[in-house]
């Protein structure tokens, strides 16, 4: 198995949605708690597990928001695993889940420097580094309804631009996706083989620039400019 | 990247530790006439053990969770962090045994106690090697994954040792050994050649994009928010930025400092202008050690905006 998720960045509203409801869960899940550091102060910071990034993609007229959330992709060759003295890190044979033990890390934060995408981040109360889990402690959970054997991102997003699956079997939802959008791993020169992907926007037609000025208007201009002299 | 102030004395101070105890070891053992006094070996050797062991030290200071600590000699597969541990640690008992033979049996040692000073010189130089490559092996840092990392390490650690040792014996003497002189003076001239190769390297364009981070290889693409209203982790690690004037000032500042006036104080021959030229040097590396942290770009800057690294 080789568990992942897919972003569908067409529809994602950037809510932040995801990144509320995996601190949510994860806070009192097995790696929490995800400390604040003066969270109602004037410069606090914390360790969140998903963290939503906007950015314009081309030029006016055809230029587009985008909106991109980041976790933990659960790499195929990830270095943050190999990198690690502690064997805090390790990345599990069964699903691919990669996973940081709490009890094990040292906090010296190599991992974090290896990991390209930004996943990692050191909890600034606990000195431990702390980062997505896929929710391990929900999709296996047999005492949960099956519908909700899904990490709380994907449970949450209102807009379903978030896929949970095995892209190990073809047939799988994600596997599909991938195929008819066209999915993308992010940085993929660096040989991470992030399994997590993104599905790119749909190309729609540019909007022809609608010209408001009615006759009515151009009256009332031409009548302004007159008295204005 | 962030500088931390543990990482760069560790870094400096191990590393002269290193060059030094190599250096001495390989001089003696080879029989260059100002290192068979007893006198200087045992000198340089415990500075060499407390260069090493305030580094590594300060090298704890920079863990949020130290209480772990002893678990890193545990991945030595994979890691070369647990590497760097491992033989740091394993460099204590040879080095020890050799200064504990020069102590009793003078410089003339026997044979048992050279092969362990060998061995304790290698493994010396395998750690400033090991220490090298937790850098040079990161991808996404193109200003440290090059081969030009660990020459950097090593011929730095080996050039600040050279300076030092050259200090102490001459000092210690009264008569400063031309040979020891000489391996300091053609080990700054290695040294700032290897630097200004890594500064002319590091200054090509190339790697990684806001593009290729994105996805978005067909289009220009700009940062409109980073999501979150102060600084986290990720902008504290990662977004360390310096003024360009700041960067050609300082890199001035640590040519001057760490080889060209080191260089001239050693020409001199004089044991106080060499001892000066050793702090200079030590001062000028941690100058250096700072750029080499500050000058770096992690690629987690593209995905806060940065259009290359
Ligand atoms: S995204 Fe980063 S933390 Fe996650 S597996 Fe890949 S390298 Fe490791
Ligand atoms: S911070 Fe923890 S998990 Fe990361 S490399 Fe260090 S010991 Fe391993």
């Amino acid at each position: 198995m080789k568990l992942g998720l897919v972003i569908d960045l067409d529809t994602c509203v950037g809510c932040h949605g995801c990144a509320t409801a995996c601190k949510q869960w994860n806070t009192s899940g097995t790696i929490g708690p995800l400390a604040d550091k003066d969270p109602y102060g004037r410069e606090p910071v914390g360790s969140w597990l998903n963290r939503i990034r906007s950015y314009e993609v081309d030029d006016s007229p055809n230029s587009k928001t985008v909106h991109m959330p980041m976790s933990c992709m659960h790499c195929d060759d990830a270095d943050c695993v190999t990198v690690c003295p502690t064997g805090a890190s390790y990345k599990r044979e069964e699903d691919g889940i990669v996973l940081v033990d709490q009890d094990k890390c040292m906090g010296c934060n190599l991992c974090s420097w290896a990991c390209p995408y930004g996943a990692r981040e050191l909890d600034p109360e606990e000195g431990t580094m702390k980062k997505c889990t896929l929710c391990v402690d929900r999709i296996y959970d047999e005492k949960l309804p099956e519908a909700e054997r899904q990490p709380a991102c994907v449970l949450t997003c209102p807009t379903r631009s978030r896929v949970f699956g095995d892209f190990d079997d073809p047939e799988s939802e994600v596997s599909k996706l991938v195929r008819e959008r066209a999915g993308k791993a992010l940085m993929p020169e660096l040989g991470y083989n992030p399994v997590n992907t993104y599905l790119p926007p749909r190309n729609k037609p540019v909007q022809d620039q609608i010209d408001t000025a009615s006759l009515k208007d151009t009256v009332k201009g031409w009548v302004n400019k007159m008295i204005a002299r | 990247m962030h500088p931390a102030f543990s990482v760069l004395t560790f870094t400096v101070m191990s590393g002269a530790g290193y060059g030094l105890a190599a250096l001495l070891i390989l001089g003696h053992l080879s029989g260059i006439n100002g290192l068979q006094d007893t006198n200087v070996l045992l000198t340089s050797g415990i500075l060499a053990l407390a260069l090493i062991t305030l580094g590594l030290l300060c090298s704890m200071g920079h863990l949020a969770n130290p209480k772990n600590a002893w678990r890193a000699f545990n991945r030595f597969k994979t890691s070369w962090l647990s590497r760097e541990g491992v033989f740091a640690v394993l460099f204590y008992p040879f080095f020890l045994i050799y200064l504990l033979g020069v102590w009793t049996q003078g410089a003339e040692i026997n044979g048992f106690i050279s092969i362990i000073g060998l061995l304790a010189a290698l493994i010396a130089v395998v750690t400033l090697f090991c220490t090298s490559m937790i850098y040079a092996s990161l991808k996404t840092i193109r200003q440290w994954n090059s081969s030009l990392t660990p020459l950097n390490y090593i011929v730095l650690g080996l050039m600040s040792g050279s300076i030092v040792l050259a200090a102490i014996q001459s000092s210690l003497t009264g008569s400063a050994s031309s040979i020891l002189y000489q391996l300091a003076t053609a080990l700054l001239i290695l040294g700032a050649i290897a630097k200004v190769i890594y500064l002319f390297w590091i200054g090509k364009p190339a790697g990684s994009t806001i593009n290729t981070a994105t996805g978005f290889t067909q289009a220009s693409v700009r940062l409109l928010d980073q999501g979150h209203t102060s600084n986290g982790f990720l902008n504290n690690e990662f977004g360390y930025t310096v003024e360009a004037n700041k960067i050609i000032c300082l890199r001035v500042l640590m040519l001057v400092l760490a080889f060209l006036i080191p260089f001239f104080l050693i020409l001199s021959g004089s044991s106080t202008l060499t001892i000066i030229a050793a702090l200079l040097t030590v001062s000028g590396l941690l100058v250096e050690r700072w750029l080499f942290f500050a000058e770096a770009r992690h690629v987690v800057r593209l995905f806060h905006g940065d259009q290359r690294t």
